[in-house]
């Protein structure tokens, strides 16, 4: 069977897995369509985390943008698993003991305040919106390089699978769908990885793999020889870091306190049965990110050092077929500057503008012809970063089936993030404007019914993204992260840790916090993109990580406002003394 | 699975009334689960030892969260550059904590605080693990639907 066969077989195959799994799960309370019962397992509620937390970004792109980096992709190493610390330390146990259903219903709750509901909705929606046109637009990627078919037709079929197991299923379906599905990305991720690291190196792990001397006979250790190859090329040396420190001190930071933040990640707490379990499962999925996280620098340096080897000097011609592959979906592009049919790979823009303009046309050597203006250095490749993690198992000549099962995990990735965004929605939406905001005299079955119906409208939306995405989707993922950092983190841990903290100092904090956030990145991002440079930026601080200061005024605004307002009600400081302890029904007062 | 309680719900009843409906008919859901969830529904602690707990917490929290700092601001960024003199087989070590060894810290951080958090709460007796709270499997919530 060729490849494109196998790929149908190997996604129709877990597509037809994930639906079994909808309808042997779906939810018949509110309680069942929010937390899933309240009754999943800590290790599998940790692997549908991690399944939930690593989206086509974790699997498609993170590898592909940490081997163009170098050392500096490790901010989203560190940036996307030290948040789980935080998140299991500080919010997790003390969320679970809580016991609602949603982040707004904690916010509403412990501020007593329908104000601060509805802004923590607001900042919600918005947060996921972001995430979610990302998660669809990995979907149609996957299918039209591996299915051959229209992006849109792939964006539907995704669509039609996630409405399937999230609107019937609501969390219990999408849990028990995520385990599945983190089962599937985890090893379409790291079969190839292996099988790259034994090819290189002869180790089979990849984590070994990459600090071990070449199976090529150099005895050289492949980072060594990776940075000679890249400084030969013009480039600064692989294992070095080049963004300056603040800033990878900022972005980390935004990355941590951001994921700690993110909705998805914190309602999934709510679906274990006790406190102590809580705890125990954000460990458990940190060992499933892990596995992918620390495997992904791997693939980056096994990826670069065979993109670089295959590409530099090797003839148009004779390229594999993975090259042409990759152009003609745009995400590749050559222009013979000196017209020796020779491809030279060297540092810099190949190109004049961001991308490559195909006129149609096909030059002496049959490759594609570009409009873009030639720049001026000696490098004559395009290349996208998204390619890397799809196309390493075909730079290294692996198997078909090798191929397929990465474009199966692919889908997996896009598809269990996607699904874990629109139920936070839906919950928001239903539970926190509907419920207890808008229409209280609903009743379960309705309310339910209404979740549904969100859920519904929200993946409609979140396909139509995907089907035409807006130009600031890719600019604004900084968004997510920034805002949740700048948003939920401070006042859920005020909430937690001080009791003192009241209404008014909480939203005046949220508010601040966000407004910042949001000005600074829509200015950077999408008013003034061509100042977006560290001689602009304030502190030096990149649009990416000023989430963190933003998150520093959240703190500073919150704690002096609440000291010139009035305390909160007994009843509140009665309940933050309740959510601390983990067993019982709280704690004796002499009232 | 109900070992929350319901104090948190009447938070909102105290500043708007309309809840009460509302919170009233998660009252009735979870009361189904009540007899097999919990078996101190009527437990009070303490507050002194509430106190103590809340100290130790905290006392482990400042510990394990200086350790996180360390790995990953510390060794992974603001000491990298001069980290990378030292080798760990093919690795330079600033790079090696920055793309590996900070994560491998996170995990046994909070293994490590699992663990500790059931010594405290087992020393002052109010861990939850006397709740016979079996996860519920999906299978038998069919019936439900």
């Amino acid at each position: 069977m060729d490849t494109q066969t196998l790929s149908f077989l190997f996604i129709g195959l877990s597509f037809a897995l994930y639906i079994g799994i909808a309808v042997w799960a779906r939810a018949g309370s509110t309680k069942d369509f929010y937390v899933a019962g309240g009754g999943v397992h800590p290790a599998l509620n940790g692997m549908a985390t991690a399944a939930d937390w690593m989206s086509a970004a974790s699997f498609i792109s993170m590898a592909g943008i940490i081997s163009f980096m170098g050392r500096d992709g490790a901010v989203y190493l560190m940036g996307w698993t030290g948040g789980y610390v935080l998140l299991a330390l500080l919010l997790a146990p003390y969320l679970r003991k809580f016991g609602q259903f949603t982040v707004p219903d904690f916010i509403g709750e412990r501020y007593y305040s329908k104000t601060a509901r509805v802004v923590a909705v607001i900042c919600l929606i918005f947060v996921s919106f972001t995430y979610v046109a990302g998660q669809m637009r990995g979907v149609g990627i996957v299918f039209s390089r591996f299915l051959e078919v229209d992006v849109t037709m792939g964006v539907l079929i995704g669509m039609g699978v996630v409405f399937v197991y999230a609107v019937l299923g609501g969390m219990k379906g999408i849990t028990y769908t995520q385990v599945a599905q983190y089962c599937v990305l985890i090893f379409a991720f790291l079969v190839p990885a292996i099988f790259i690291s034994i090819l290189m190196t002869g180790n089979p792990v990849p984590q070994v793999g990459f600090g071990s001397t070449l199976s090529d006979g150099s005895g050289l250790y492949l980072l060594d020889k990776l940075d000679a190859v890249l400084v030969d090329l013009g480039f600064s040396p692989y294992t070095n870091g080049n963004k300056a420190t603040i800033d990878v001190f900022a972005i980390t930071l935004a990355l941590m306190v951001g994921t700690a933040g993110l909705p998805h990640v914190i309602v999934r707490f709510f679906t274990v049965p006790k406190v102590s379990d809580a705890r125990l499962s954000a460990g458990y999925a940190l060992v499933f990110i892990a596995i992918l996280y620390t495997t992904a620098p791997a693939v980056a340096a096994f990826a670069r050092a065979n993109f670089v080897e295959t590409v530099h000097g090797t003839a148009y011609t004779e390229m594999p077929n993975w090259f042409r592959n990759w152009e003609d979906t745009d995400l590749i592009a050559w222009q013979d500057k000196n017209g020796d049919g020779i491809i030279q790979y060297h540092n810099g823009a190949a190109l004049v503008g961001v991308k490559p303009q195909f006129s149609g046309g096909r030059g002496d050597h049959g490759e594609r012809l570009v409009e873009n203006g030639p720049s001026a250095n000696p490098n004559e490749v395009y290349v996208d970063r998204d390619i890397m993690v799809l196309a390493n198992p075909e730079i290294a000549n692996l198997p078909g089936w090798v191929i397929a099962l990465v474009a199966a995990g692919g889908v997996a990735a896009a598809l269990s993030t996607a699904a874990g965004l629109l139920l936070v929605i839906s919950a928001a939406v239903s539970h926190d404007l509907l419920r207890k905001t808008f229409m209280p005299g609903l009743s379960d079955r309705q309310e339910l019914w209404y979740a549904r119906g969100a859920a519904a409208v929200a993946v409609t939306i979140a396909g139509i993204a995907g089907i035409y995405p807006p130009d600031f989707v890719a600019a604004v993922v900084a968004f997510a992260f920034g805002l949740a950092a700048a948003s939920f983190f401070p006042v859920i841990l005020m909430g937690i840790f001080y009791k003192r903290m009241n209404k008014e100092g909480a939203i005046a904090g949220m508010v601040t916090g966000l407004v910042f956030t949001s000005s600074y990145i829509v200015y950077f991002k999408l008013i003034a993109p061509k100042l977006n440079s560290s001689a602009h930026w304030l502190f030096g601080i990149s649009p990416e990580g000023i989430g963190t200061i933003g998150m520093l005024l959240n703190f500073a605004v919150a704690l002096a406002v609440c000291r010139y307002t009035p305390a909160p009600p007994v009843a509140v400081q009665d309940l933050v003394d309740d959510i601390r302890i983990p067993s019982g029904a709280g704690i004796a007062h002499t009232h | 699975m109900t070992d929350t309680g319901g104090e948190g719900r009447h938070v909102s009843s105290d500043t708007n009334t309309s809840n009460l409906s509302a919170s009233d008919v998660y009252h009735h859901q979870d009361a189904a689960n009540a007899v097999a969830a919990s078996g101190h529904e009527a437990d009070v602690v303490d507050e002194t030892i509430a106190r103590a707990y809340w100290r130790a917490n905290l006392k482990l929290l400042g510990k394990l969260l200086t350790v996180w700092f360390l790995v990953s601001y510390g060794a992974g960024i603001l000491l990298a550059n001069w980290l990378d003199q030292f080798h760990l087989f093919g690795f330079k070590l600033g790079f090696w904590f920055a793309q590996q060894g900070a994560i491998y810290t996170f995990v046994a951080l909070i293994f490590i605080y699992v663990w500790q958090m059931k010594k405290i709460e087992h020393r002052l007796g109010i861990d939850d693990d006397d709740a016979p709270s079996a996860p519920v499997a999906p299978a038998q919530d069919q019936g439900e639907g």
